[in-house]
């Protein structure tokens, strides 16, 4: 796509990657998958090497992953489950640290590739959340019980179920997961999508012609985005995070 | 005459191109619209909330990010489909 004399490269070559082998089969490696491996090792290896030790005051790495399990229970899980969710912890934790790690790619050098921006990773993940909060809503409340105080609003007109009970239907068996995944994957795409945009333009006015004149703008908005990636990064893996929580305190409490 | 006909032909490719474009600033554009307005909704009530009682800062905070959480995901599916939409 050609815009303003910059030649901007289409979304495929940004988002898609040769494979490096087992090419043409469903198992093919390209960089994310390269990546999505880094990440896995990255979580595990961080948490095995804090909880090495287990010292009563905490130092170094110890301090921050006390810092990241205290964030997921007092802020994540505390705010959505309440006291009795707090045993799924160790689930929420890995989902967090998973997600972040695998956004931040996209602004650290020579990686620029957050995994999450393929659907495939959040797929993924917001397939496990759905099947688990069905499981879960499915096993505490009994199938038909749960069924009825998920499709079934309490304090309604009776003949308002006709058009109620589809909607609550399409909400907790559709779009409940498809927004998961697609948040996650839009918000990473999108926020690639700007920073490829603004290093192209970046590069492309960096001349002696008389386009320099925007460089400086570029490129502060290149430094500012990448800044605004940060957040984007934190914010999404919270997100998921919370909603996961949300879903499957909505599944496993009967308030009605 | 000739020489329009001509012109329409080639021009046939960039046409389906430029109209493909136009298709997606509008659906983006579109699905923008309604999330956009939401969005503010959302914070600027949360920010009234807060000043009115800054001790609930926290589980507003938390509630708010649900809220742009459910709102966002309309903006998001539009920009999705501004993708697909083009083929």
């Amino acid at each position: 796509m050609k815009l303003l004399a910059i030649e901007f490269p289409p979304i495929s070559h940004v988002i898609e990657w040769p494979g490096i082998a087992l090419k043409d089969t469903p198992f093919e490696i390209n960089k994310v998958v390269i990546l999505m491996w880094i990440s896995a090792a990255i979580v595990f290896g961080f948490f095995w090497f804090a909880g090495r030790k287990k010292e009563m005051v905490p130092r170094g790495a110890q301090n921050i992953a006390e810092a990241t399990v205290d964030f997921v229970r007092n802020g994540i899980i505390m705010q959505t489950m309440g006291p009795h969710g707090l045993n799924w912890t160790p689930f929420m934790l890995t989902l967090f640290m998973f997600i972040m790690v695998g956004n931040v790619w996209g602004i650290i050098p020579v990686a620029q590739m957050p995994t999450n921006a393929r659907i495939a990773f959040p797929a993924l993940m917001a397939i496990v959340v759905y099947v688990l909060y069905h499981f879960m809503g499915i096993k505490e409340q009994g199938l038909g019980h749960y069924l009825k105080n998920t499709l079934i609003l309490p304090g309604v007109p009776a003949a308002m179920h006709v058009l109620l009970v589809p909607i609550e239907f399409i909400t907790a068996f559709i779009t409940q997961p498809l927004s998961l995944a697609v948040r996650l994957f839009a918000n990473m795409l999108a926020g690639h999508l700007l920073l490829v945009s603004f290093g192209v333009i970046t590069a492309a006015v960096f001349t002696a012609s008389a386009t320099a004149i925007i460089w400086p703008f570029a490129f502060g908005l290149l430094l500012f985005l990448t800044t605004f990636e940060i957040l984007v990064v934190f914010l999404q893996a919270f997100i998921f995070t919370m909603l996961t929580g949300v879903y499957i305190s909505k599944a496993t409490s009967a308030e009605h | 005459m000739l020489e329009l006909a001509t012109f329409a032909q080639q021009a046939a490719g960039e046409l389906e191109a430029g109209l493909t474009a136009v298709g997606r600033g509008i659906v983006y554009g579109g699905a923008a619209i309604g999330p956009g307005i939401g969005i503010g909704l959302v914070v600027g009530n949360a920010i009234t909330a807060m000043s009115r009682q800054p001790e609930t800062a926290g589980t507003v905070r938390t509630t708010m990010f649900l809220g742009i959480a459910f709102t966002e995901a309309l903006a998001l599916f539009g920009f999705v489909l501004s993708f697909i939409v083009a083929g």
